[in-house]
């Protein structure tokens, strides 16, 4: 078995709103997050399977590029009931690329970071389904 | 399973040596690391923390309530310090391993108290070519 990292990069607006409060029980409630702001997003897929003995192992990371140089909340529909934090953007990355991924190869572990100073890391939990 | 990592600095010294050792034996033990003056790092520390995603919050743990835990029992203790000074090392060597140890003894209950966060890891990183894990390091 081989494990294989793969990392993009994508500048990504975003602001901590939710669809059913006011502008400013927004503010109130999530204090300057409820502004739009930005972040180099940096993402690393990790795969695990066996590679193909004639291609090897391709994990195409094309499709993350929607949300290049885009707005999380305006410009998808994954934000309109829950907060675009890194906890839910890496779920929702997840289900992105669960069933992208060539056949034998296994989504093992992501990792999406906001800044430089945090991360969050999506694990898969081999006890759940 | 979702986990948060946050990085935290903060620069301190230390002197690597054993009170029941003599001067020859703990240079020969810790190099360079035993003279007696001291010498410092830029510490880095990473704290990640594992539980479910809030619903409402969309978060592991609040970050500003993980930022103010850190640095009340960590920054606040040991940054700008003498480790050695430090009762917590009364009776262990300030190494790494020891300085990674402690910080998890002094984050877990903590972070524990409130919501179902729990802290998973603690990495020190003392230098770019050391950094010691304690906790689970899976």
């Amino acid at each position: 078995m081989v494990r294989l990292t793969r990392a993009i990069e994508f500048s990504t607006s975003l602001r901590y709103a939710l669809a059913g409060l006011s502008e400013r029980e927004n503010r109130q409630r999530f204090g300057p997050r409820a502004r739009q702001h930005g972040h180099n997003y940096r993402l690393e897929v990790t795969v695990r399977g066996e590679p193909d003995p004639r291609t090897g192992m391709v994990v195409d990371l094309k499709i993350m590029e929607r949300f290049d140089h885009r707005d999380l909340n305006c410009d998808t529909d994954y934000f309109e009931k829950q907060l675009p934090t890194p906890e839910n953007f890496v779920r929702v990355i997840r289900e992105i690329l669960a069933d992208r991924l060539p056949g034998g190869v296994v989504l093992d572990r992501l990792r999406l970071q906001p800044d430089a100073d945090t991360w969050v890391d999506w694990i898969e939990d081999e006890t759940r389904p | 399973m979702i986990q948060l990592t946050r990085c935290y600095r903060f620069p301190a010294a230390h002197v690597l040596s054993r009170e029941d050792l003599s001067a020859e034996e703990n240079q020969r033990l810790y190099g360079k690391c035993a003279n007696p003056g001291g010498h410092g790092h830029d510490y880095g520390v990473e704290v990640t923390v594992r539980g479910p995603v809030d619903r409402h919050s969309g978060e592991v743990i609040d970050r500003d309530h993980l930022d103010a835990l850190v640095e009340e029992r960590v920054l606040r203790r040991f940054a700008h310090r003498l480790l050695n000074d430090d009762e917590l090392f009364c009776d262990r060597v300030p190494t790494a391993e020891n300085l990674a140890r402690a910080i998890h003894e002094r984050l877990e209950a903590a972070v524990a108290e409130r919501g179902e966060a729990r802290l998973a890891r603690v990495r020190v990183i003392e230098t770019r070519k050391n950094f010691f894990a304690y906790g689970d390091t899976a």
